[in-house]
């Protein structure tokens, strides 16, 4: 059987019949930067981080399936720079602060602000003042501070955990996190930190409590390695297990 | 609570539990309860035994939901441009000042809300508003007066004087659809004649096109869905008509419902789909009633149901299922999400909807207008019907005409009409601008009048919003990154993002604290948005302001400060609450422009 082909920047690449652009790429050991794509979940498609161009339009890559033969850029100034303004605009949405938070040096989306120079997040920040913090849960914090609505968590508690505990409530950017419970509080909800819910978010939104400083900062998984070269340290971890 | 519990249980029986009708659950919750408490939405969530942030995501999502208490009466003012330039503005803050209320504020005796919504599909009838999503037009002063008198009154809006919900067609201009009377039933049979091949051929033919926007062609929608499995089609009108400034599918619906009913049913059967649905707006609520009441004379008279017409193996049925405020739902696949009693996101594609579209299934969604030309190509087949427009936009067009004009409404035409033939035809004096296709369409100027509507030219749904001589074409772009703004669904960033970093960045120029660096940061987003977004809200959600820098430059400039940048806070203002702790106003204790 000839092997079957589709270039990227360039570059011949081999694929299976039925790999979206993002699973051929990486299997290819090309990085296609993602936040909302996960490998133990279904695509979403909603980040819009993993945005290449194929045959000269964009799609995304996460979700977008290989075809022979098709050109694919992934590593352009342009898109990287379209990259960076998405990084900064999930910062100004929310509020990332990253010296105090428990994710930095782990977090996926500062990864990817330092993979892309971001310097700075440009745009005035909205300093939204209604997303609240969820302490509730013996062992497992929720800060909706820092989320980003890729519903990574939703999945994998729907789709992994068979739960059900987390969804997206609110329109546009009143979206928020909506946990499954009378009083809307996790520890009101039949969440478990052994849930891979738990332990699926990109960003320091879902945080397992008494963790802090177990890697001390300097050491931790994107101050080793640029999240590039990694391809994602979180998921190599995950698909160990 | 037992009242609580009367009130549910009646609706979810209807529904017989299904999640899927979700939506219309909550809705006729609403109705019977005035808003949708905690208490309601885990009661809900229990009958249909779905997780209760699912029915919360509902609840948020839709405008017209409301998950806390807003009042008896439920006042939304429209706030297109066009009702803005019809006073709107004074109308709404009239209104206010009867009741001493905040935008968005229930009154203290939970009486009364007063709010802004986007388009209500009334721009032929001056300033409107939806009063528990009943629609009433041609506010004025007075109007406000006797609603407010009747509010206070707490007279239930079922005995309202009726004229307050007179709504007219303004049908300034007729072709075919509009112009030649169409007998109950004759497009039906003239379908049966052809056979399903048979008419599926003539709407090829025909060169149909879609219009709703994207001007997809028609026959290929029906094959796609004919050649693909599925033990069950659906046939979807989308009558969502949420483009601010289009009012035609109302029109369609409210006076040449037959004709779209029928169209329907034609499209069923070249497409072999036995249902169908008709995704409603929320601010078209008060046309349901008479639309629930053709579907059922049709059923009675054989023009749905079993075997239609007695043609055997055409079985058809329609059911309506209302939105309830947002307009992505017109966005084909969020419009299925909603179907599917879900938040209307955009799903991603492929695969496409004719191959899994509503409960997986093979689905049609098509425009109110699209479906309604079926009866015309039924009736004088496809060659007949391709003579009428140009060669690549095919039949005729309807548009909703409204802005600066003497006769705002519908107007018929051949497609490849000029600009400025319409104009001519509506009374628009010395215009500036014409905004065309809506919010999401296009800006044309003077000198781009002789261009056509057609789909190789100007392309639009049918909206023409018009701007005569003094109007602020910046206010213009600004009320729509305004609506796009409240409009994204979320589902990705740079929409969901984009598009609030695109109205405050407009604000903060019409605040005149905007220099060329928040332009250029504009004009970046807007490249940005359109290539990166996932659905056409978000590619087409900075289209006016870039129109508008484009081509009304000085409407900008002279906002603009003269030096590179402005920053974000003013900072003389912010130091006024210091100023004023520390009785001081002296020069050292202010801040000195910059410049
Ligand atoms: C944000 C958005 C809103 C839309 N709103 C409507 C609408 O209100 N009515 C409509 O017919 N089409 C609307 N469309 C277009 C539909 O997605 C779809 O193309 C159309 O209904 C197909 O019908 P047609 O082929 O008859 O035009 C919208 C599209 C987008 C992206
Ligand atoms: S909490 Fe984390 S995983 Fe869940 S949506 Fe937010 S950012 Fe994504
Ligand atoms: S472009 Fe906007 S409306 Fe469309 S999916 Fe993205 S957020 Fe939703
Ligand atoms: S990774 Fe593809 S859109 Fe998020």
């Amino acid at each position: 059987m000839t092997e079957l082909l589709f270039n990227i920047d360039d570059l011949p690449v081999p694929f299976k019949p039925g790999q979206t652009i993002l699973e051929a790429a990486k299997a290819a050991g090309v990085f296609v930067p993602h936040l909302c794509h996960h490998p133990r979940l279904k695509p979403h498609g909603g980040c819009k981080l993993c945005t290449v161009v194929v045959n000269g339009r964009t799609q995304s890559a996460c979700t977008y399936k290989v075809a022979a033969g098709q050109e694919v850029d992934i590593d352009t100034p342009e898109l990287n720079a379209m990259r960076r303004s998405l990084v900064q605009l999930l910062f100004i949405e929310g509020n990332h602060f990253c010296p105090t938070c428990e994710k930095t040096g782990a977090c996926e989306l500062q990864a990817l602000g330092y993979e892309y120079e971001m310097l700075s997040p440009h745009f005035a920040e909205f300093y939204p003042a209604d997303r609240e913090v969820d302490a509730s849960h013996p062992d497992v914090l929720i800060d909706r501070n820092r989320c980003i609505m890729c519903e990574r968590c939703v999945r994998a508690s729907r789709d992994i955990d068979g739960k059900n505990v987390f969804g997206i409530a609110g329109r546009g950017g009143k979206a928020t996190l909506a946990i499954n419970s009378p009083t809307g509080k996790l520890a009101d909800s039949d969440f478990a930190v052994t849930d891979s819910a738990a332990h699926i978010c990109p960003v320091g939104a879902i945080l397992v409590k008494r963790n802090g400083f177990a890697t001390p900062i300097g050491e931790r998984a994107y101050d080793a390695h640029p999240i590039s070269d990694s391809v994602n340290v979180c998921e190599i971890a995950e698909e160990a297990k | 609570m037992a009242s609580l519990e009367s009130a549910l249980i009646p609706i979810l029986a209807k529904y017989r539990g299904d999640p899927t009708a979700l939506l219309q659950i909550l809705r006729e919750a609403q109705e019977a309860l005035d808003w949708i408490s905690p208490e309601t939405e885990i009661l809900v969530a229990s009958a249909l035994q779905i997780p209760l942030t699912q029915v919360k995501s509902v609840t948020q999502f839709y405008a017209h939901l409301y998950d806390h208490n807003r009042g008896k009466y439920r006042i939304l003012f429209s706030d297109n441009i066009t009702d803005r330039m019809a006073g709107s503005v004074a109308l709404f803050e009239r209104m206010q000042a009867h009741f001493g209320v905040e935008p968005g504020q229930t009154s203290a005796d939970g009486l009364v809300s007063i709010d802004l919504t986007p388009c209500t599909g009334l721009c032929d009838h001056g300033a409107a508003m939806l009063v528990n999503s009943i629609a009433i037009g041609r506010l004025d002063a007075e109007r406000i007066d006797e609603i407010a008198a009747l509010v206070k009154a707490r007279k239930p809006l079922a005995k309202w004087p009726a004229e307050l919900f007179a709504i007219d067609d303004n049908i300034h201009r007729e072709v075919t659809l509009t112009g030649i009377p169409y007998v109950p039933g004759s497009g039906l049979d003239a379908a049966i004649r052809l056979g399903r091949a048979g008419m599926f051929d003539e709407i090829k033919r025909a060169a149909l096109r879609g219009r709703g926007g994207a001007g997809f062609p028609t026959a290929t929608k029906i094959e796609g869905a004919r050649n693909a499995p599925g033990v069950q089609k659906y046939i979807v009108c989308n009558a969502d008509e949420g483009e601010p400034g289009t009012f035609k599918d109302r029109v369609l619906l409210t006076s040449f419902s037959t004709r779209v009913l029928e169209g329907m049913a034609i499209a069923a059967y070249a497409a072999g789909a036995a249902k169908g649905f008709i995704y409603l707006r929320s601010e078209y609520q008060y046309l349901r009633a008479k639309l629930q009441r053709e579907i059922e004379e049709m059923r009675a008279s054989g023009r749905l149901g079993v075997s239609i017409r007695g043609a055997p193996g055409f079985d058809f049925d329609v059911e309506i299922h209302m939105g309830a405020g947002a307009y992505i739902c017109g966005e084909g696949t969020a419009q299925i999400e909603s179907l599917e009693g879900k938040p209307g996101r955009p799903r991603v594609k492929p695969p496409s909807m004719v191959i899994r579209g509503y409960k997986g299934m093979p689905t049609i969604v098509d425009n109110v207008e699209t479906l309604a030309h079926l009866t015309e190509i039924a009736l004088e087949g496809g060659a007949s019907f391709a003579r009428r427009g140009t060669r690549a936009s095919t039949g005729t067009k309807l548009l909703s005409v409204s802005g600066d004009c003497e006769r705002p409404g519908v107007y018929e035409y051949e497609f490849g009409v000029t600009i400025g033939r319409v104009l001519h035809d509506c009374g628009a004096v010395a215009p500036i601008a014409v905004q065309v296709g809506g919010a999401s369409g296009v800006l044309i100027t003077p000198d781009e009048f002789s261009r056509k509507i057609a789909f190789e030219d100007v392309s639009t749904a049918g909206a023409f919003m018009i701007f005569g001589p003094d109007r602020d074409i910046f206010e213009v772009a600004r009320n729509f990154a305004h609506f796009f703004a409240h409009e994204s669904c979320g589902f990705c960033t740079p929409c969901r993002v984009g598009t609030t970093v695109q109205k405050n960045l407009m604000d903060k120029i019409a605040e005149g604290r905007g220099s060329r660096y928040e332009v250029n940061d504009l004009m970046r987003l807007t490249d940005f948005m359109r290539r990166t977004s996932h659905c056409g809200l978000g590619e087409s959600a900075g289209n006016a302001v870039r129109d508008t820098w484009l081509k009304f430059r000085p409407a900008f400039e002279r906002r603009l400060v003269p030096h590179d940048f402005a920053p974000q806070v003013d900072l003389d203002a912010a130091l006024e609450p210091t100023r004023l702790a520390t009785h001081r106003d002296d020069a050292a204790a202010h801040i000195p422009a910059e410049g």
